[in-house]
């Protein structure tokens, strides 16, 4: 069976390429693009290490097609940094330490930052519920939390 | 898998078309929370997966004419939450189907997902059902109509019929005084199957109650509606007895096995104390429209 051609854009650039039918987002960002930033962690749903967003959705690119991919506008860690210069939570998370061995830690910025986007005031069991999909096997839980809150109260300062 | 084919076809007709002639060996795809996993584990092997997403009318939610909803059975739990007034309404059946997995399961799971997946514990199910919601079936012969209740044949099972596709949920306008809820018990806090799962959808006038409807959820091989607790119910003032003898119609019904997450005796007791729970946060809901 040939391969499907599909044309989407990553981290705002257009790109295309050829996947397999069966072949999942994530097969296809770490090991046809190269993008490797997100993680596998289950495989399955559960533990969030491969989140994207899909049009703004934050979604687990392992739960998707690479097929579903065409005509969408995809965001990876990858394009989270613009440059040189860290997005706020990234910054954040190095200065208060929120990651241990780091696996988990691309997803859980991935969707804090869509939190962010939608709630820029969430509260302590807000962040909590909407990572509840992110898992970190490390248990680092609190200083996540409170990164995802520090940077949420500086970013409000800074608007 | 090597011969694996996918395809977005743009129309319900060309999506029935694929889907009649692949005579079995196709799975739909909605959110693929359920199949991708499923596909993961082999439990799937799909000859033809069909993304039924590039179809509007899977996609989209509307408003009838007669104040009824109609929610496109690939429509995700969190395009429902974003919906203005749905929640609104429904709130009972929209917390049911946000309960579904985490905020990245939520981008993509569909409630139509979820009943076709055909889980004694799905969430969405018992909620829908008491909502009194009907699905639009399309297949090789035209359009069908039928409840949701009358979906769930077994365990990973439904009376859908070869070529068939469930296109949508309807739900019936809401009287003045309506109010719905829908609980589970898991043995966590969250992201987790239900060991029961009871929705209640009912309308009260001057403090009677003159309809109500009862799901009930992971305690048979499908999800039921239970009418001997709905009909407890109806034409009572929430009354300890009427609601006492709503929690029995439930324990009565409930035929639930025995698992890691919960015993028969659990389930069937948790069954009524949901039930009552349920009941007192639906008539709350419908005291304050």
């Amino acid at each position: 069976m040939a391969k499907l051609h599909v044309s989407t854009t990553i981290n705002g650039e257009p790109m295309e390429f050829l996947c397999e039918p069966h072949e999942s987002m994530l097969d296809l960002l770490r090991g046809v693009l190269g993008l490797t930033g997100s993680k596998e962690g289950c495989g399955s749903g559960d533990c969030g290490a491969c989140s994207i967003t899909l049009d703004d959705r934050l979604v687990c690119s392992c739960l998707m097609l690479a097929a579903e991919a065409e005509g969408k506008s995809i965001a990876t860690i990858e394009g989270m940094a613009q440059g040189e210069r860290l997005h706020p939570l990234q910054q954040k998370f190095l200065e208060m330490a929120a990651l241990q061995c780091g696996i988990c830690t691309p997803g859980v910025l991935i969707a804090a930052k869509s939190l962010l986007e939608r709630n820029p005031d969430p509260t302590e069991s807000e962040v909590r519920y909407w990572l509840a999909g992110n898992l970190c096997r490390c248990t680092g839980y609190d200083k996540i939390v409170r990164a995802v809150l520090e940077t949420a109260a500086e970013m409000r300062e800074s608007a | 898998m090597t011969d694996i084919r996918y395809l977005a076809p743009r129309t319900l007709e060309e999506a029935v078309g694929a889907f009649a002639a692949a005579a079995g060996a196709a799975r739909i795809l909605a959110g693929g929370t359920d199949l991708l996993v499923q596909m993961r584990a082999g439990s799937a092997r799909p000859g033809m997966i069909i993304d039924i997403k590039q179809i509007s009318e899977m996609t989209s939610i509307e408003e009838t004419a007669d104040g009824g909803f109609r929610i496109g059975a690939a429509v995700s739990g969190a395009v429902m939450a974003e919906h203005p007034r749905f929640g609104q309404v429904w709130p009972g059946v929209l917390e049911a189907v946000n309960l579904i997995g985490s905020t990245q399961v939520q981008g993509r799971a569909s409630a139509g997902g979820n009943l076709c997946n055909g889980s004694p514990a799905g969430d969405s199910v018992p909620a829908m059902i008491a909502a009194g919601a009907v699905v639009t079936i399309q297949g090789p012969n035209g359009r069908r109509q039928i409840p949701v209740e009358a979906v769930p044949a077994g365990p990973g099972r439904t009376t859908l019929t070869p070529g068939e596709i469930l296109v949508s949920f309807t739900l019936p306008p809401r009287p003045k005084g309506s109010g719905d809820a829908y609980l589970r018990m898991i043995p966590r806090t969250e992201m987790d199957i239900a060991v029961v799962g009871v929705g209640v959808s009912l309308t009260l006038e001057n403090g009677t109650v003159t309809a109500a409807r009862v799901g009930l959820g992971a305690v048979a091989p499908t999800v039921l509606l239970v009418a001997g607790a709905a009909n407890a119910l109806i034409g009572s003032k929430l009354d300890d007895a009427a609601v006492e003898a709503a929690a029995a119609a439930c324990r009565a019904a409930c035929r639930p096995i025995d698992d890691k997450r919960g015993t028969i005796v659990y389930r069937i007791k948790v069954a009524g104390v949901l039930l009552k729970r349920a009941t007192a946060i639906a008539a709350d809901r419908a005291g304050k429209v």
